[in-house]
């Protein structure tokens, strides 16, 4: 493999990274706000507030961790999304501060401010949605390069079927991870009546996530073929991706094995992923940056290797422990552990 | 201003940005090693008092590393936003500390969310332990992100032909001259702001006669004890800023001291104002200091802005950001000191004056002051270049057309976040009384409060 693809492949996982717990954190603000306003505040809260504060802080990290790779390892990326980029790249990073400090007000200050939660609930589904038009973007058609100057061009973002399908599909996917995992807490948790509620939007989501999908496949095909093509060359991901679906909403139809149903969750989402970004390449951004024309000089890219396998020996250990202490302790997630001091 | 200009309204929200996130990164900083400093001295003199005292720290700690997140997370971003083409440059030479920055933090967050909820699963010194990875990441990342601001104030590790750049060598790039004094300067600094910071919060509850007297008195003289040392170590190192400034960014000392014609025996100018013809006015000179400051002996030849073309010349006015930062370290220093004398073992039953803890309340925004102060006179006598010698803040900025708008949109949000963080802080705090807390936490057993 050679640098520049292990380059992108390092910075694809990152993004998956992002991805899952970003969905599971936007989710779980949206439910639990949803929670306050029907009512059932007191059934699935709880369970929400337990996994989420003490890894609130981690989500972002991955995000940071993804687009100063980037910039670190494709330069140019900086010039044409950052010249682009600057109105929805800025409203984006508006809705993450609300979101990542309003959730500390909330959780660790005023308890129980409706105004806090609405503003952590509402932006849980604002992001992800802000966040994929740059997918959108990426495709090409969008941003112009004329005389030196790049731009984005506004009416034709807006105006694309493609676009609206991508944020569709990162509202709906964002809910139904988010659901099938607070299921299996709950499960695990032995909190009945927050599992059968979560269960339910967990279900109740299941469907739209596959048509959304679907809608994207077919919105792409339009909006650039050239990627469409090699998409179908990778078609099995996609069907591979479709069967893990279908596992993972059986187990938690049947109420069995969630543990293993939420793996197939990302196993469902890593190969449409990785299908998606694999038959991106080469290109970054069409037609501009490609991964091998816009690649940092030998030594930048020797160096950020080294540096990301020294900060995996460090990190790896530490998500662990992270994990077993707050998502496979029983008695953290049942709620027997004395709580923050 | 009716001219819409992409470059000034960069330059306006970046340093908003930087100005309001170098509050919650400073307090990011120092705050672990303040609390890792009191949960220490709780295990070792078996006081649960220093106890309680990490554990109140470490609440309110918490919403504020939430926006340092979110705001540090901001900044990383409009880098990209606001200065492409220094990114697309810088990234070729400097995207190594950049990316280890993010891991520095990302060791950080995942053992602060382990250390704030579990207070009461760990035994206290296997807690203590967790509270390591927190300091060491939270410097590191102060380290990686100095090192970036080294490096645009003296760029290496690279040639630049024709708009290329070539012969990368990232390492040199990262341990640049101006790192080792910039990174020193900036941990030293922010470890002292944050004592002062917490000093102001015990002066304040002395000086309110509420709350428990001998919790507020012992954790006045923690962080006071740590202030003066943490004080005395800044200025040291500000003492080896000034030699390096001198040997590899004259300009920036010499407009920093308005010192305009290259000599030996140079002296130092303090305060004053400067007229038409560049004299100065009402500044107090001490001879020889400046030469001394520079190169260690008053026979130090001391390069003047005469040997800077006008054009390179940094603005004049950052004589007056530099004295202030001066001028609070020195205070602070000796504030520190008199609490410190006064409340000596021989004294320890007469309280300090009530003037003294008034001064020491204010000592905590001084000290955030001085950094404002310090940062402005890093950044503004960097100009007019982002890069030194290779690219200037003018060919650097975005050339969007909503610069403007974001910018107001950002100071809202600014504004925003700064009332909530101080309403639902104090909230915080005036919820949870010390006395309260402390009976709960099993220190007046049989007792009443000891004073």
């Amino acid at each position: 493999m050679n640098l520049e693809l292990l380059g992108i492949t390092v910075l694809w996982v990152f993004l998956f990274g992002y991805l899952i717990v970003a969905s599971i954190d936007f989710g779980a603000g949206f439910f639990s706000y949803y929670s306050v306003v029907t009512g059932s505040k007191n059934i699935t809260h709880r369970i929400i507030e337990r996994y989420l504060s003490p890894v609130w802080e981690v989500t972002n990290v991955f995000l940071v961790f993804f687009y100063i790779g980037l910039v670190g390892f494709f330069p140019e990326t900086a010039r044409y999304y950052g010249t682009a980029l600057l109105v929805p790249g800025s409203l984006a990073l508006i809705l993450l501060a609300l979101r990542g400090s309003y959730y500390a007000f909330s959780t660790y200050g005023s308890k129980d401010n409706q105004w806090y939660m609405l503003i952590y609930g509402a932006t849980g589904l604002l992001i992800p949605a802000a966040l994929s038009t740059v997918l959108a973007i990426s495709e090409g058609g969008l941003i112009v390069e004329t005389a030196g100057q790049i731009t984005l061009d506004w009416s034709a973002l807006l105006g694309s079927v493609y676009t609206w399908s991508v944020v569709l599909l990162a509202i709906v996917s964002v809910l139904y991870i988010s659901a099938m995992f607070l299921a299996y807490y709950a499960h695990k948790a032995k909190d009945e009546a927050a599992f059968e509620i979560v269960r339910g939007y967990a279900l109740v989501w299941s469907v739209p996530t596959i048509l959304a999908s679907v809608l994207v496949f077919f919105a792409i095909s339009r909006h650039n073929p050239e990627h469409f093509t090699k998409m179908l060359d990778l078609a099995w991901m996609f069907v591979v991706s479709f069967l893990c679906f279908l596992i993972a909403v059986y187990a938690v139809w049947k109420k069995r094995h969630l543990g293993l149903g939420f793996t197939f969750v990302l196993l469902q989402f890593a190969f449409a992923f990785f299908g998606y970004g694999a038959s991106h390449l080469p290109y970054i951004l069409y037609p501009y940056i490609t991964i091998h024309e816009n690649f940092t000089n030998p030594a930048m890219g020797t160096a950020l290797i080294i540096a990301f396998i020294a900060g995996l020996l460090i990190l790896i250990p530490s998500l662990v422990l992270l994990m077993r202490l707050f998502l496979f302790d029983a008695g953290y997630v049942q709620g027997n552990r004395d709580k923050k001091g | 201003m009716f001219h819409y200009d992409p470059v000034l309204y960069s330059r306006i929200l970046t340093e908003v940005t930087l100005a309001f996130h170098i509050i919650f990164a400073t307090i990011g900083v120092g705050v672990p090693v303040m609390i890792a400093l009191a949960e220490w001295t709780g295990i070792r003199k078996n006081d649960r008092y220093y106890t309680l005292l990490a554990r109140r720290w470490a609440r309110g700690f918490v919403i504020t590393v939430a926006i340092g997140v979110v705001t540090g997370t901001a900044i990383g971003l409009q880098l990209s936003l606001l200065w492409p083409s220094f990114m697309e440059i810088a990234g070729q030479a400097i995207a190594l500390p950049l990316f280890m920055e993010t891991f520095a933090f990302f060791v950080e967050a995942i053992f602060l969310g382990i250390y704030l909820y579990t207070w009461d699963r760990f035994k206290p010194k296997r807690h203590l332990m967790l509270l390591i990875p927190v300091a060491i990441g939270s410097s590191a990342s102060a380290f990686f992100i100095t090192t970036v601001n080294a490096f645009m104030n003296t760029p290496q590790g690279f040639t630049l032909e024709n708009g290329k750049i070539t012969n990368v060598d990232p390492i040199a790039a990262m341990f640049n001259p101006a790192t080792p004094t910039k990174v020193s300067h900036v941990l030293a600094s922010a470890y002292m702001t944050c004592a002062f910071i917490l000093a102001a919060i015990a002066a304040f509850s002395l000086l309110r006669r509420k709350g428990d007297r001998l919790y507020a008195k012992k954790a006045l003289k923690l962080t006071l004890t740590a202030g003066l040392v943490f004080a005395l170590a800044t200025a040291a190192i500000g003492d080896l800023s000034g030699k390096f400034l001198a040997a590899y960014q004259p300009e920036k000392l010499a407009a920093a001291e308005w010192h305009f014609e290259t000599q030996t025996k140079a002296p130092l100018v303090f305060g004053g104002i400067l007229t038409e013809d560049k004299e100065i006015k009402y500044g107090l000179k001490i001879p020889y200091a400046l030469s001394i400051l520079a190169g260690g002996t008053p026979g130090f030849e001391v390069k003047g802005l005469d040997q800077i073309p006008d054009e390179l010349e940094p603005p004049l006015y950052v004589h007056y950001f530099f004295d202030g930062m001066v001028t609070v370290g020195m205070f602070t220093i000796v504030i520190a000191a008199l609490y410190l004398w006064l409340s000596r073992s021989k004294r320890a039953s007469k309280p300090a004056p009530r003037w003294l803890l008034r001064v020491i309340v204010a000592c905590g925004p001084l000290s955030m002051l001085g950094i404002w102060l310090g940062w402005f006179y890093a950044e503004v006598g960097r100009q007019p270049w982002i890069l030194r010698g290779y690219m200037k803040v003018a060919e650097a900025a975005t050339t969007s057309a909503h610069v403007d708008t974001m910018l107001l949109l950002f100071c809202l949000l600014y504004l925003v976040l700064g009332l909530t963080a101080i309403k639902v802080l104090s909230k915080l705090f005036k919820n949870n009384d010390v006395a309260d807390e402390l009976i709960a936490f099993g220190v007046f057993e049989k007792r009443g409060p000891l004073e």
